[in-house]
């Protein structure tokens, strides 16, 4: 069962033992092969590695500027950079809390709020058959082909339409009513966290009613069925039925939304101009901007893993149930 | 007799709220996509008709010194006629779609090949190598844009430094300067040849390479282990070599889980938008520009509403095409699969 092809093979194909197979002979790996393999695989694990120790390294320096020759391991383990940004990340009065507090309404606002929508939707998709069902489905899916920025100039325009002016007294809330006179701008919406989520939104309310759908999908009808028989009303059915066995999608489909708008970076640095509203995201590239000789590089590399670090824990701790969510979601979608 | 005619209204009655349902379910989901999606996809087509400018931006649409204009804000980006420099849409998208194309060429290769290393069965140490491998994974896209930005960089980059060592290590004295986000000159100047891909080009593709690869290596280890092993079995019973084997049945069996993967790999790197704007800003001189950053500084920075706005209904139109495009090529191998 195991007698080696005689047929001449392509050394890559040999070394690596194409044969994907566990069970096959259960042969043991020889060990000029196995050496071989192992070199191959470290190679890739510095290839993987270099830049998180690279900006590592440059995290845990005292110094501002860059060693002049390559360094991937550290050599001294200063906090200093991470005390400074934690004190006071940029040139803006703003504080690293603050910074951290508005990426997190924004991604916890917007993750929680598309849900919210998103979930009778989704049930309504995948249960229920009526006349307009495949119309509206198109009409809610199609935003997903578009990406995010091609729809940033109608919300900016049309957010920065929502203003509230102080007149001298009297409070004008425009677009409805203005001041006679020339009053003082209190408030633009365009130019608000509460702006900027509710644009958000709409690049994730699409994506959050498609990986319900698909989940909900996949639970049987038999339950609901059987609680219909039961004499359970349509609205009883969703809510102590069906919504209690989406919660683990539910808590995934929240998390990818939290997740995916921690980071975000093009609508808050189109929308947001005063510092206090800046986000994480718009800090880091303020940091790195155009005036590359003046960067504090310890500073930057340490905004880079605190930035980073929240995101990669949480992906590994929950990467199972993340990449089991996202496939049921599409296999049915 | 009256009370079955009450009887009837109310089973209507049920009826109706019953024919409701579905409707009634879907109104929060619709009244927020009303106004914050349908509305401006809409007023997006109004505005690209007009010359909408910062100083628009008081009173809207009823600003007085703003113009209809028609068609001119399409026409300037067809004929790169917009008062930008350097902008040439067509340039523009087919390196777009070059981009998308080549980054998936690469990563779909390699992360097959990585997941069959990882696969080869008495392998040491395969747990901490696939825990490795996954971490370019979770990492924020912009962190690592930032990050490899800083390695590009012309002094003291890491990616310099290390040229550096190994140019020492191979007899070379001199510390290497390789200007490799700014330089415009293209390496191998005929290769795309609506516009020569700068060196910036090809950081791109390392730093989204390194970016890229895990991800179908996920993908491809999933589906390799869901391989049945008799296959196996079967074939080194009928003297199949291990090369025929992969050929024959590693690779058409990946297929179907590597063409979705693939599909996604392309719609991602085609609209990558962060990376792109923190590695380079479409720099230099806009040869790394695609679609999403153009449009982007178009608003952002160029405050050119009007002629984002119409740029904005080309992105979508592209999009729409590449999905219709990738969604038949996803449904020939769902029939491919089953036959």
């Amino acid at each position: 069962m195991t007698t080696t092809p005689e047929t001449p093979q392509n050394p890559l194909v040999r070394l690596l033992n194409m044969n994907t197979s566990n069970e096959v002979g259960g042969r043991n790996l020889p060990l000029w092969r196995q050496i071989m393999l192992q070199i191959l695989t470290l190679i890739i694990t510095l290839e993987v590695m270099f830049p998180i120790m690279y900006v590592v390294t440059l995290s845990f320096s005292s110094k501002t500027t860059r060693p002049s020759t390559l360094q991937i391991i550290p050599k001294e383990f200063s906090l200093i950079a991470y005390q400074q940004v934690l004190d006071r990340p940029t040139a803006n009065p703003v504080t690293f809390l603050e910074l951290l507090r508005n990426s997190f309404l924004l991604s916890f606002g917007v993750g929680a709020v598309a849900l919210l929508i998103a979930v009778t939707a989704a049930y309504a998709f995948s249960r229920f058959h009526f006349k307009m069902r495949q119309v509206l489905m198109v009409m809610v899916f199609i935003p997903l082909l578009m990406p995010a920025v091609g729809l940033s100039t109608p919300l900016y325009l049309l957010m920065n339409g929502f203003r509230i002016f102080d007149c001298g007294g009297s409070i004008a809330f425009e677009p409805f009513f203005s001041c006679s006179s020339s009053g003082s701008l209190i408030f633009n919406l365009r130019d608000s966290l509460l702006g900027v989520g509710t644009a958000m939104i709409a690049g994730a309310l699409p994506f959050a009613v498609w990986n319900l759908k698909g989940y909900l999908d996949t639970i049987p009808h038999e339950l609901e069925e059987a609680a219909a028989i039961d004499g359970a009303s349509p609205n009883q059915i969703f809510f102590l039925i069906v919504l209690p066995l989406a919660i683990p999608q539910l808590a995934v489909t929240f998390f990818l939304g939290f997740m995916g708008h921690w980071q975000e970076f093009a609508l808050p640095w189109l929308f947001l101009t005063k510092p206090g509203d800046y986000t994480l995201s718009m800090t880091l590239y303020n940091m790195t901007g155009q005036y590359a000789n003046a960067i504090p590089w310890n500073r930057f590399a340490a905004m880079a893993v605190i930035v980073a670090l929240p995101v990669a824990i949480t992906y590994i701790a929950l990467q199972k149930y993340i990449t089991g969510g996202l496939t049921t979601g599409a296999v049915k979608g | 007799m009256a009370s079955m005619e009450i009887a009837g209204t109310v089973s209507r009655g049920a009826k109706f709220r019953r024919a409701a349902l579905p409707y009634l379910y879907l109104v929060p989901a619709f009244a927020v996509m009303t106004v914050i999606t349908f509305y401006p996809l809409f007023y997006q087509v109004i505005v690209s008709f007009t010359d909408f400018q910062t100083k628009d931006l008081r009173f809207g649409l009823s600003s007085p010194a703003l113009n209809f204009i028609g068609f001119k804000n399409y026409i300037d980006i067809l004929t790169a006629g917009l008062p930008v420099q350097n902008f040439d849409f067509f340039r523009i998208l087919i390196y777009n779609f070059w981009w998308a194309l080549t980054n998936v060429m690469v990563h779909v290769p390699a992360g097959i090949l990585i997941a069959v290393l990882l696969n080869v069965q008495g392998l040491w140490l395969k747990r901490i190598y696939r825990a490795v491998y996954i971490l370019p994974v979770v990492v924020p896209p912009l962190v690592v844009a930032t990050v490899w930005r800083n390695i590009f960089d012309e002094q003291y980059g890491a990616m310099n430094q290390f040229l550096t060592n190994a140019a020492i290590f191979f007899g070379q004295t001199n510390p290497v300067h390789i200007r490799w986000l700014t330089e415009y000159t293209p390496p191998i100047a005929w290769l795309l040849p609506t516009g020569p891909l700068p060196l910036a080009y090809y950081a791109m593709m390392i730093a989204n390479f390194w970016l890229g690869w895990p991800f179908m290596t996920v993908v491809a280890t999933g589906a390799l282990q869901s391989i049945p092993k008799d296959l196996y079995e079967a074939a080194s019973i009928d003297g199949a070599s291990d090369t025929q084997q992969f050929w024959n049945i590693t690779v058409p069996l990946l297929r179907p889980a590597m063409i979705p993967a693939s599909v996604y790999g392309f719609t991602t790197s085609f609209n990558l938008f962060s990376f792109v704007y923190f590695m380079t800003g479409g720099g230099p001189a806009r040869s790394t520009e695609i679609l999403v950053t153009f449009a982007y500084d178009l608003v952002r920075n160029l405050r050119l509403f009007g002629a984002a706005a119409a740029f904005s209904v080309f992105i979508f139109f592209v999009s729409l095409s590449v999905f219709l495009i990738t969604n038949r090529i996803t449904r020939a191998t769902e029939t491919y699969t089953e036959a």
